[in-house]
């Protein structure tokens, strides 16, 4: 089959690789259809997540159908049309049989403070993930669930992370009705956040970026203010203004670990690998956000500490909650707001590209080129 | 007098929408206001239908000896079998698992360190291949002409250009390392070669 390939630091491949096997009774094999790149890709694409290994296959976004199945699986039939959360789990261990089914401790030998996750390193369990024709879907009766027959393939991809991880860190900003939420981040997860952010009752929705096309997508697409941060000497004291000097009631960090803003903190992180993460906007959150207020973090962060101003969040008596999110948990009342027409999330993707062009996509999607927002991956076969 | 900002009093804000505006404005406001709609909330559900008919999932039958966390009680019924640890990389890598929690700083910088020297291997064996490493199909940088690379930086108001500059080198120094160290090593060798 046709597989990417990560071959170190900012190049990557398509190779031809053996179609995996069923290798526990739960298994299935998935042939791939769509794909796509998520931001936090490019965080392995960097080479900043530790075991990233030579010839793994990225991808942790995926829909397709149903090649073959497992001796024990009983939900899903070969041809099924099915879509897989970028969480790997067991659906019965203490976190999983809790909802926690991005924490589950069963699928993952390399470390016990994240789950599985497909193509994301062997910190996160060593699992190849859905930049390929075919992929191996662990726990095929808890995991992935049929397309509904209504659902357009792109919006299906688009539920695997992206939008579940934006409708989740609205969440856990624990919004009320009338508060301002700022949003960091105007990426796939910043803009479905902010989106979020209105559904649950935000009086008021700002988003902060320095990338000025996504921000007139934050405008025309969740309906947000928008601040560009590279026009104000300080976007912390610009929010405090903006918000009578009370600051923001809930914050979203959207973006992670390559945040951008602070050259030492960028390059100390993203470049020389010193820190987890570049923690400039969750730092920016820390501070913008009002005493007593709620930070929710959603941006992915390696697993090596990082500079964050630990003293200010427990001086403001602020609440910081975060997690990778639980994909499935979220699906039935998303797809409620698909139907009702509240949530189009393909409405986001700029670029559609054949896997045998993956490592410019790559490129596009990292540096930024041709207004690039979110990029799908069309399998070979499809 | 100026008007005292909200935080020096124990006014709320005023809003800057009725919630009618809001929702008229925006498709669906409101709809998960109410706390119980919101699936992830409350953050823990014991109890919930996840589909799994196991206490314990069966095991996965282990090919190799598969690394893990020491923090783990035992090899996780279920793993990936993607690229099993090799070479110089792979020692390094079993080392962190087999020495270093978690919670030690050295766990992570040694993968990381596995992770520089894995790439290093890597490229070297593909020059005993059919298909080396290629740096420029492989970073998709010609994407830049195609895909509208100056003007996309060009007059925009953008906060990575002023470190985009280090990843070439990030890239290329390496390979021009090892082309001087090429081009010394052969020379090295000429001056001593018996006329």
């Amino acid at each position: 089959m046709r597989s990417m390939v990560y071959r170190g630091p900012y190049k990557v491949r398509v190779e031809e690789k053996d179609i995996p096997q069923i290798e526990h009774p739960n298994d299935a094999i998935v042939q791939v259809k769509l794909g796509a790149i998520c931001g936090s890709d490019l965080h392995l694409y960097h080479g900043m997540m530790p075991d990233t290994r030579v010839g793994m296959t990225f991808g942790h976004e995926f829909v397709g159908v149903v090649h073959e199945v497992g001796s024990s699986v009983q939900n899903l039939e070969v041809g099924d049309r099915v879509m897989v959360p970028f969480n790997i789990y067991c659906g019965s261990c203490y976190f999983c049989s809790r909802g926690l089914y991005s924490n589950c401790h069963n699928v993952n030998p390399n470390a016990t403070a994240v789950g599985g996750i497909y193509g994301y390193s062997h910190t996160c369990g060593g699992y190849d993930g859905g930049q390929a024709e075919f992929v191996r879907v662990p726990f095929a009766d808890v995991g992935p669930t049929k397309i509904p027959d209504w659902m357009d393939e792109e919006d299906a991809v688009l539920l695997t992370d992206a939008l579940p991880t934006g409708y989740f860190g609205a969440q856990l900003g624990d919004i009320a009705e009338g508060d301002t939420v700022v949003v960091f981040g105007a990426g796939p997860v910043g803009l479905f956040a902010a989106k979020s952010a209105w559904l649950m009752g935000a009086g008021r929705v700002i988003v902060i970026d320095h990338l000025e096309y996504r921000l007139e997508k934050a405008r025309s697409f969740a309906h947000a203010e928008t601040y560009n941060f590279v026009e104000y000497d300080d976007i912390v004291v610009h929010l405090k203004k903006a918000t009578d000097y009370l600051g923001a009631d809930v914050v979203i960090d959207a973006v992670g670990a390559e945040a951008d803003g602070n050259f030492l903190q960028h390059v100390t992180s993203s470049k020389l690998k010193l820190q987890g993460g570049s923690p400039i906007a969750l730092n920016w959150a820390i501070d913008s956000v009002r005493k007593g207020g709620t930070v929710s973090v959603v941006g992915a962060y390696g697993p090596l500490f990082s500079a964050v101003k630990f003293g200010d969040a427990m001086n403001k008596g602020l609440t910081l909650r975060m997690n990778q999110c639980p994909v499935k948990r979220q699906w039935p009342r998303l797809f409620e707001h698909i139907r009702n027409g509240h949530l189009k999330p393909s409405d986001i993707v700029t670029h559609r590209i054949p896997l045998e062009h993956i490592a410019e996509g790559y490129h596009i999607f990292s540096a930024k080129l041709d207004d690039c927002i979110k990029p799908l991956i069309v399998a070979t076969s499809a | 007098m100026a008007e005292i900002p909200t935080p020096y009093t124990s006014g709320t804000p005023a809003l800057k929408e009725t919630a009618e505006e809001l929702r008229a404005r925006i498709p669906g406001w409101g709809v998960d206001l109410d706390p119980a709609d919101r699936p992830s909330y409350p953050r823990e559900q014991p109890g919930i239908e996840t589909g799994a008919r196991w206490d314990f999932p069966e095991r996965q039958p282990e090919k190799w000896p598969r690394e893990r966390s020491v923090e783990h009680a035992f090899v996780t019924p279920v793993f990936g079998t993607s690229t099993p640890p090799k070479g110089i990389s792979g020692a390094l890598r079993k080392y962190a698992y087999r020495k270093y929690s978690e919670g030690r700083a050295a766990h992570w910088l040694v993968l990381i360190a596995a992770d520089r020297v894995d790439a290093w291997e890597s490229h070297l064996r593909s020059f005993a291949t059919l298909r080396p490493d290629n740096p420029v199909t492989e970073t998709g940088v010609l994407s830049e002409f195609s895909h509208h690379g100056a003007s996309s930086r060009v007059g925009k108001k953008r906060a990575d250009i002023n470190h985009q500059w280090i990843d070439p080198i990030l890239v290329g120094a390496p390979w021009a390392l090892a082309g001087l160290g090429a081009v010394v090593a052969l020379r090295t060798l000429r001056k001593h070669r018996p006329a």
